[in-house]
């Protein structure tokens, strides 16, 4: 099964390591593969979407014509993971016209909402049904509202990582502390055939715009 | 299972070298107005650096070259959503917390201005942003890793929009692990002694002058309470990490006379993360169309179908010989 991460910009070669790591010490039968173009998005079974400048990745993903096919195929049941940057481009709004969501999951997002730099931070956190983890803060995104999806974790009384059937989202960066759980649970999210383990195809193409 | 905060090297370093991932396979402009700066991350810029004059325009008056205005940073800060650095002389400590104390998410201890401290650069493990050093060869990497940048980049020759220092810093310096790569731990102990000979420096001078000879007086104490020793030993311990990974340990983006998206896409070719941008944008005749340009060429640096097209009909920046530049006018020699 091809997993792909958009490879334009961010840390993207740090997602791609975990997914190594998972291959080789869980014996996950992934390929972790850079999607680039429509192409390259056509062959995978789960996409992530990772940390970096969300209007850098926007403006690429919307120039290559990405931007709809992500839509498109995740409203089909294509498993997608956002971190940080990511999430702010699933999100449903992300109140800035720089960077439009994609309507996957249903939250509303503010960008750079802890501050510049210098309030990057970290912690330890408890996540629902994965445990406690060390979450890395990079001058994220706060998610101000959830709607139809579930918060699996929480910072100071806010959500911080959130699910839907086949969306999984944080505001936090997984990638870098080398730890392989959130990764393994994105993961199972994905069933055979590529389709999440429900097996539910909720949406069609004709549901979109 | 779940693993213990002391396991990540370092909290701060984490949160340091991590903002510069975030960057990674991107382009950093410099501007100097807040137009430019929306310019900038309309084209689709990771982040801009705050100045008052690109490069080629420090480099045209002369004297001496500072940080910026505060209000022009805030300005720019105010104006974009993507990171905000600032530029500071190389040493400056007051410099650098002021602007930390501004906001900025990153400094550049940068050789485009003129240099505050003839022995040392700052202390920037002290310092609660990251900062970014240039270097011309894996040394002056190592010695800014160790005093603690978050992230490095080549120097090139800034304000020339000449790329040819920048890939020999980028060849240098990739010759420089390849040959670390093959040494053996008792030579990497003597490359990294031969590494920490810079710290010496002013110790040295005060040898001469109290014993009218170069033998060093004393080890300790050379660099903010470390003694030569642990210098060393912590140059080794970066010159180990850099065999083990075939690689520097952080982000290694390229600097220093990028002018047309090819030249771009050249220096990610040669293994930079990521390019910064000086003079070539808004030196160029149509900065908006170069700046959505060079980021393309970045994204996508093999993909010579895309360099081509977003090629047409752009004009890159005057550039300057610097062959024919006088020693003391090439920026790069600035910094040790």
């Amino acid at each position: 099964m091809k997993v792909g991460v958009i490879g334009f910009q961010g840390d993207v070669a740090e997602h791609v390591e975990i997914l190594y790591k998972l291959k080789e010490e869980r014996k996950r039968d992934i390929e972790p593969v850079l999607v680039k173009s429509r192409r390259m998005l056509s062959e995978v079974s789960a996409l992530i979407l990772p940390g970096g400048e969300s209007t850098t990745i926007y403006k690429l993903i919307k120039e290559y014509d990405i931007y709809w096919d992500i839509i498109r195929r995740a409203k089909n049941g294509m498993p997608v993971m956002g971190t940080c940057a990511g999430l702010i481009l699933v999100s449903k709004n992300a109140k800035d016209e720089r960077v439009r969501g994609m309507d996957l999951i249903d939250i509303t997002i503010r960008r750079n909402a802890y501050g510049r730099q210098a309030n990057s931070f970290y912690e330890n956190i408890k996540v629902n049904s994965i445990g406690n983890i060390i979450a890395i803060f990079i001058r994220a995104p706060i998610i101000e509202s959830v709607g139809d999806a579930e918060v699996m974790a929480t910072y100071d009384n806010q959500p911080i990582m959130v699910r839907n059937q086949y969306i999984l989202g944080m505001t936090f960066h997984p990638e870098l502390s080398g730890d392989t759980r959130i990764h393994d649970y994105f993961l199972s999210m994905v069933g055979r055939e590529g389709y999440t383990s429900s097996g539910k195809r909720e949406w069609y193409v004709s549901d979109i715009a | 299972m779940s693993p213990n905060i002391t396991d990540l090297r370092l909290g701060e370093d984490l949160l340091k070298r991590g903002f510069a991932k975030m960057t990674k396979g991107g382009v950093v402009m410099d501007v100097t107005t807040a137009e430019q700066a929306r310019i900038a991350e309309a084209a689709g810029a990771v982040a801009v650096m705050a100045l008052e004059r690109v490069p080629a325009d420090i480099r045209a008056a002369g004297g001496v070259a500072r940080m910026a205005d505060p209000n022009k940073i805030k300005e720019i800060m105010e104006t974009v959503s993507i990171p905000v650095m600032a530029k500071v002389r190389i040493g400056h400590i007051s410099e650098a917390y002021t602007l930390a104390s501004l906001g900025v998410d990153m400094l550049d201890e940068s050789e485009v201005l003129t240099p505050a401290d003839p022995f040392f650069h700052i202390n920037k493990k002290e310092l609660k942003i990251p900062v970014v050093c240039g270097a011309r060869n894996l040394g002056e990497a190592v010695r800014r890793i160790f005093e603690g940048a978050a992230m490095i980049r080549t120097k090139g020759e800034a304000g020339t929009g000449n790329i040819v220092e920048a890939v020999r810093h980028m060849r240098v310096m990739n010759e420089g692990i390849k040959m670390v790569k093959s040494l053996t731990s008792d030579d990497l102990k003597k490359v990294a002694s031969t590494m920490s000979d810079s710290y010496r420096i002013v110790r040295r001078e005060i040898s001469s002058q109290f014993f009218g000879d170069q033998k060093v007086l004393g080890d300790d104490d050379l660099f903010y309470g470390k003694s030569g020793k642990q210098i060393e030993a912590e140059l080794y311990q970066i010159l180990d990490q850099i065999k083990k990974q075939g690689r520097l340990p952080l982000v290694n983006f390229a600097a220093g006379g990028v002018a047309t998206p090819a030249d771009g896409a050249l220096m990610m070719k040669l293994g930079a993360d990521g390019v910064f941008v000086g003079s070539g944008i808004f030196k160029s005749p149509d900065p908006p169309e170069m700046a959505k340009a060079v980021v393309e060429a970045v994204e996508n640096y093999e993909d010579y179908q895309i360099i081509g097209t977003v090629s047409q009909g752009l004009t890159g920046m005057n550039g300057l010989d610097i062959d024919q530049m006088p020693k003391d006018m090439r920026l790069q020699e600035r910094g040790w």
